[in-house]
């Protein structure tokens, strides 16, 4: 039974004309309470993970619950189908569960605000947004327990639930939620500063439509969505074929010793529809490496994906929906069946990035990019500090940019919008250890006629015993360079103990007990290389050598000769790129570092880590 | 007789004012900017301002300079070339910064990096190491430092940045690199981080002190050169002073060792200025903006004072320096109008003609429609006036540029040219909002404020979308930044970082900090000459909730604390929450800064005098001219404002023309002369708001 909207005013909004630059006025005012409604979480959140990070995606949608503007898509239109009670004005909801609200948001930690916005009586707008918390509960610090076999261990789950009815805050509920978690106080001022942000949108969308009129600014909000309607219209005529073209990626693999996980995507065009089917992906698997995707969200990442080529300043949204159709099997990594484990599904969903690049990229190699840094890594610490305190860190990792057609990806920066690193003097002054190392990785970026961004490696000298938990990927299958390029450098963690011994650690892995003194080495992985590496200027060798991002050894991948002071030795060069020219495949469009076959066959030789099972249907995790 | 002189480099032209601190009279002098070397541009100004007032130079004490020398290295990249020393493991710390690309999701697809301004190739690590808390955790290589030193000398660098993981809290290192660069490098100036910012995050604080090293060079021997010239000229204790982007002034030694804060001198010059004009007219809330060529800045004064942030943008570089909290927007005179083929969208900026080619209209070559040509286009810029006194104004080809944006869009040529205006005053309403609404201030409380060449186009405008009145123009809008410059207060300030928890902090143990940083700041005033009992101190505190990223201010004094207690402080922090961000919390509150302000009087200026017979106002009647608003022709009255007096009421339409400016005047809305000159627009029949 869907959701019944108690509007007073029972007048509907009426569509009008508006005229195009009064459109463009209200677009750009949607786009500020946007940027407005950022600004008031980063001020009053306390986390570092919203505060510093910028873990948290803001969104406002129509009175239909179409996204307006925003980063991931509505979901609100699935959730008053699926919501059993009265909207009021007034109400504010919240919830995390991603089996609860179609995968809104795909695990725990993401905890989601929605504000229904009333004027006069009438609902005209929603504003909503979810950021990440940086605990929940659960099996682990973090909340994010790799080795989770359903979602019941990873902490509190919140199905949707009026927080505040008709203004008033549950009081009752929010303590019962925050007695479950390991840091409440930052619990309850992020999500203050998450509603406040909404709250915030709601004022300056109530605002616009007294300014316009309500009439000509929902008409305008049509309109807006209509605009990304028949722009996308076209992309989708552009880029999308008639026939039909796969592509596949991985994941490494779920810390439970199975992978990697086949990630395949069949994309094809029906007159103006574009269908996505992951027919062939892998079974849901036994951890919480699970991705529980929304297909509207699969819909947007697509537009993203596409529109920025053509129209950057338009005010993305929803409008084009019915022009895409998504088709996941039941089941798969990408629709578990519940209750599957789901907390750590960033791997997943950043690689659904590099999915949707090889899969649009085949049809236009030039405007393709290489493999990126297609996840989140995380690393946790946590124990009591020397003051007997509880203590608990959660960072985020960046690595390399891919090589694009606009030139070289930058090195140790992020994919995901909005991201930040936090300051490691920040780091120092509240944690119990010292940041020795942080600094990209020389030549881990892929090579290139445009190189693929260096990963970043970062030392953590920890001061207090305790534990720590880390989850990444790329550790076994590489970051694929295209047009040439070679694949980046993948990742790889080490545990230096303090009386020197060392062990590699997997890449996913949670309760590795450490000691003062012991060193964390942190290495995330390179971004792919774009176009023959060697068409790229030597000079350009050169300067990158010059500069410490690629070593004189290095250099030869581009067929590049140079001394120990950087200079380049022409003939040498010369003869070492024809030798090297003779033996390149230059018609692959992809460069993956070989077969998944071959892969696994050198892992314990090449990783240090043992190869992991392949995944099979009907066996593994299917409940 | 005395006279102080404030002097305005713009990118076109040079302001001059001198007042006569005795009588109050005033001159003004404009000459061409020189680009190149902008102190002769200045000293022609000088020449020309006392040939023309007969005014002997020896005469003037004191030159007060906004410059944008420094900012213009940045917008150019043509700074010094700067070699970097960072703690080891940190050599990339400016090429990471901090991980983020621009953009929404895929953003990274089109995103390329800007060079360094420290490039890597001149950055070395030194072996050393500091704990969070300031103490030694691996010393100093003083061998491995010289040595690299060495290497950076031979390599050319021109200034050094020094900035070491921690230095925040313990200069101990970078002040013995210091010592050891001076022999390795005499000459080269030398920037800390634990001096220019001493502020925790290492990104910021070294971006910050690179910036410093890499406008430092430029900005010194343009100061030095600039205070010997005048020197030479005027009187020899003449006393330079340089407008920094906080809006105080600086010692010429001061702005020469750490030139990042003066980065936004230019816009803090035009603050001052409206500033001065504003309050001498009666109102002390004021929203300003500065309309030039390829942006708009912003600004929010409250009781005669702007609003101060932490941080100054320059375009692409941001830094942790004190300056009025002006904002900019891409959204000029200059401003490119385009309609993208896909969306059929009207966009305007952030592309800019610049000045080179310039809008169409001013014949130079530009065949881009701007927001200046839709400005021709619809009469407001009417053809026959000269800007800057001798720029002629073509209106056929504004008309050949706005009518691509009329066939794109399918509308008639003014429609159009309507449309690329009210866009790029919903930009310019967009900044305001930023600092108004979006800070929890009503804008219908404030007057607007419009100058720069642009900005009275655009006045009337912007009071109707902001619905903040009057809208004043002051007099010589285009050379406001001369009157802010030479009428500003010499300002100094102390503070101090305690960042701990109310619950350990003590009501004494704050008062006697407060006391402390009384008797600093105003031992310092009295160095320059200003005596204690003609100080005004005022004291402030920043406050968050322990953990919050963010910092809200508090006016405070010693005596309010005595009497009332630090409870007063929180009840006032819960309060400006609860209005900002509509909630407060039951955490603990953090005391993050104390700081005293001293500020010495304003200039004793009297007003100018007007004539004594008022002219009548059809005496500023030279013509007629059609407009187009609101999708009706009209046609407005031209009026000279030379020839306006107080009290006269110029009724709309109409556009008032100057030398430097033009302001229009809607159908329905009046402009009214108050006693200092100021134009107050306002709907007919609106109650003024004295």
């Amino acid at each position: 039974m869907p959701a019944n909207i108690i509007q007073p005013n029972s007048t509907p909004l009426q569509k009008v004309d508006v005229d195009t630059v009064t459109l463009d006025i209200i677009e750009n005012a949607m786009a500020n309470a946007r940027n407005e409604m950022d600004a008031v979480l980063f001020r009053t959140a306390m986390s570092p993970g919203i505060r510093e990070q910028g873990d948290a995606f803001p969104m406002i949608a129509n009175h239909e619950g179409k996204m307006v503007v925003g980063q991931f898509g509505s979901f609100i239109t699935g959730f008053m189908q699926s919501y059993n009670g009265e909207i009021e004005d007034g109400d504010i909801f919240l919830t995390n569960d991603p089996y609860m609200c179609d995968g809104a948001v795909s695990h725990l930690p993401d905890w989601l605000v929605l504000v229904p916005v009333f004027k006069d009586g009438r609902l005209i707008n929603w504003a909503a947004m979810f950021g990440h918390m940086s605990d929940v509960g659960g099996k682990v610090p973090g909340s994010l327990p790799t080795d989770a076999q359903t979602i019941f261990e990873e902490g509190i789950r919140i199905p949707p639930v009026k927080i505040y009815k008709k203004g008033e805050l549950n009081h009752d509920v929010l303590e019962l939620i925050l007695h479950n978690v390991r840091m409440p106080r930052w619990n309850r001022s992020d999500f203050n500063a998450i509603v406040a942000s909404c709250r915030t949108a709601g004022r300056r969308c109530v605002e616009l439509a007294g300014r316009f009129g309500d009439d000509v600014f929902s008409s305008a909000l049509g309109m807006m969505l209509e605009r990304n309607y028949i722009a996308m219209r076209e992309i989708i005529r552009n880029v999308v074929p008639e026939d039909k073209r796969s592509f596949e990626d991985y994941i490494c693999d779920d810390g439970a010793g199975i992978g990697p996980y086949t990630i395949r995507c069949t994309m094809w065009r029906e007159g103006d529809k574009a269908i996505f089917d992951f027919e062939g992906t892998d079974p849901q698997a036994p951890s919480s490496v699970n991705f529980y995707l929304n297909e509207e969200m699969f819909k947007m990442f697509f537009g993203a994906f596409t529109i920025n080529l053509f129209d950057p300043s338009i005010l993305f949204n929803d409008g084009f929906y019915d022009l895409v159709e998504v088709r996941i099997p039941q089941g798969s990594i990408l629709k578990p069946n519940f209750p599957a484990a789901l907390s750590c599904r960033t791997h997943l969903l950043g690689r659904i990035f590099d999915v949707m690049g090889g899969l649009l990229g085949q049809g236009t190699p030039d405007a393709m990019s290489a493999a990126g840094f297609s996840d989140s890594p995380h690393f946790m610490y946590s124990g009591y500090d020397d003051k007997g305190e509880w203590f608990q860190l959660f960072q985020i990792g960046f690595g390399g940019i891919p090589g694009r057609p606009v030139g070289d990806g930058p090195d140790g920066h992020s994919l995901w919008p909005g991201f930040t690193n936090v300051p490691n003097e920040f780091v120092e002054a509240y944690f119990p250890l010292r940041i020795e190392t942080y600094e990209t990785i020389i030549d881990s970026g892929g090579a290139g006629k445009h190189r693929g961004g260096n990963g970043i490696r970062v030392g953590y000298r920890l001061l207090a015993d305790g534990e720590i938990s880390i989850h990444d990927d790329r550790w076994l299958t590489y970051p694929w360079g295209v047009n040439g390029g070679d694949p980046g450098m993948r990742s790889r963690k080490e545990l230096v103990k303090a009386n020197g011994e060392r062990r590699v650690l997997p890449s996913k892995c949670d309760h590795i007990k450490v000691e003062t003194g012991d060193l964390v080495v942190f290495d995330t992985w390179g971004g792919g290389g774009w176009g023959n590496p060697l068409e790229r200027d030597p000079a350009a060798v050169a300067t990158d050598v010059v500069k410490g991002l690629i070593s004189v050894e290095g250099a030869r991948r581009y067929g590049v000769v140079l001394d120990a002071k950087g200079a380049i030795d022409q003939s040498a060069t010369e003869a070492l790129r024809t030798e090297m020219a003779g033996s390149r495949d230059t018609d692959a469009l992809f460069s993956r570092g070989g077969t998944i076959e071959q892969i696994k066959a050198r892992c314990e030789a090449e990783t240090g880590l043992p190869a992991p099972a392949t995944p099979v249907w009907n066996t593994a995790g299917v409940h | 007789m005395s006279f102080r002189l404030g002097v305005d480099v713009g990118g076109t032209f040079t302001d001059l004012l001198l007042i006569n601190d005795d009588t109050g009279a005033t001159y003004t002098a404009k000459v061409p900017s020189t680009p190149s070397d902008s102190s002769v541009g200045v000293l022609n100004g000088i020449e020309k301002i006392c040939r023309t007032s007969g005014i002997d130079p020896r005469q003037i004490r004191s030159v007060m300079h906004g410059t944008t020398v420094a900012t213009n290295a940045i917008l150019t990249q043509k700074g010094a070339k700067v070699g970097l020393v960072t703690t080891k493991g940190y050599k990339q710390v400016l090429h990471i910064a901090r991980s983020f690309v621009p953009g929404g999701l895929g953003g990274w697809v089109i995103f390329n990096k800007q060079p360094l301004l420290a490039p890597l190739e001149h950055t070395v690590e030194a072996a050393e190491r500091l704990s969070s808390g300031g103490e030694v955790v691996t010393p100093l290589d003083e061998a491995d430092i010289r040595a690299k030193l060495e290497q950076l000398r031979e390599a050319g660098i021109e200034a050094l940045t020094v900035s070491l993981i921690n230095a925040y809290a313990s200069g101990v290192h970078e002040e013995r690199i210091a010592e050891i660069a001076e022999e390795v490098m005499p000459g080269i100036p030398v920037s800390l981080s634990s001096r220019v910012v001493p502020e925790m995050q290492e990104y910021e604080r070294t971006e910050t002190t690179v910036v410093n090293s890499f406008v430092r060079p430029e900005v010194s021997s343009y100061l030095d050169h600039l205070e010997a010239e005048i020197q030479a000229r005027l009187a020899d204790e003449v006393q330079l002073s340089i407008l920094r982007s906080d809006g105080g002034l600086a010692t010429c030694d001061s702005a020469s060792y750490t030139p990042v804060n003066l980065l936004l001198s230019g816009p803090a010059g035009g603050v001052a200025g409206a500033i001065w004009f504003c309050s001498r007219g009666g109102f002390d809330k004021v929203l300003t903006f500065d309309v030039g060529g390829t942006s708009t800045d912003v600004a929010l004064i409250e009781d005669n004072h702007a609003r101060l942030r932490r941080e100054t943008r320059v375009g692409d570089v941001a830094v942790r320096a004190p300056s009025v909290d002006v904002r900019t927007v891409g959204a000029g005179g200059g401003s490119i109008a385009f309609v993208p083929e896909l969306t059929k969208a009207l966009r305007v900026g952030p592309d800019s003609a610049g000045a080179e080619p310039g809008p169409a209209a001013y014949g130079k070559g530009g065949e881009q429609p701007t927001v200046t040509d839709a400005n021709v286009v619809l009469g407001y810029l009417p053809a026959n006036q000269k800007l800057g006194g001798d720029m002629e104004i073509r209106k056929d080809l504004a008309e050949a540029a706005v009518q691509k944006v009329a066939d794109a869009m399918g509308v008639p040529l003014k429609e159009a040219a309507e449309g690329i205006v009210r866009i790029a005053n919903e930009h310019m309403f967009g900044a305001l909002r930023l600092i108004s609404v979006e800070q929890g201030y009503d804008p219908r409380e404030f007057a607007l404020c419009g100058f720069g060449g642009a900005g009275p186009l655009h006045a009337n405008a912007l009071g109707i979308l902001m619905d903040a009145w009057p809208v004043i123009v002051p007099p010589s809008p285009g050379v406001l930044c001369a009157y802010g410059d030479a009428t500003t207060r010499v300002k100094d300030e102390a503070s101090r970082s305690l960042i701990k928890g109310f619950s350990q902090l003590d009501k004494g143990g704050v008062v006697s900090i407060l006391e402390g940083l009384t008797r600093q700041v105003s031992e310092s005033l009295e160095q320059q000459d200003i005596p204690a009992d003609q100080q005004t101190i005022t004291w402030q505190a920043d406050v968050r909730y322990q953990g919050q990223a963010l910092l809200l201010t508090q006016d405070v004094s010693p005596e309010s604390l005595r009497e009332q207690g630090l409870g007063l402080l929180q009840s006032a922090f819960d309060a400006e929450h609860e209005q900002l961000f509509s909630f407060s919390l039951d955490e603990e509150h953090e005391l993050v800064n104390l700081r005293a302000i001293a500020r010495a009087p304003r200039p004793n200026i009297t007003e100018r005098e007007w004539s004594s017979q008022a002219t009548d106002l059809a005496d500023a009647i030279n013509g007629e001219s059609p407009i187009y608003f609101e999708g009706a022709d009209h046609n407005a009255t031209l009026y000279d404002r030379e020839r306006l007096c107080p009290g006269h009421i110029v009724p709309g339409p109409a556009i008032v023309t100057e030398m430097d400016s033009t302001t229009v005047v809607f159908p329905g809305y009046q402009a009214e002369v108050d006693k200092v000159g100021n134009l107050l627009i306002e709907p007919v029949g609106r109650q003024g708001k004295e």
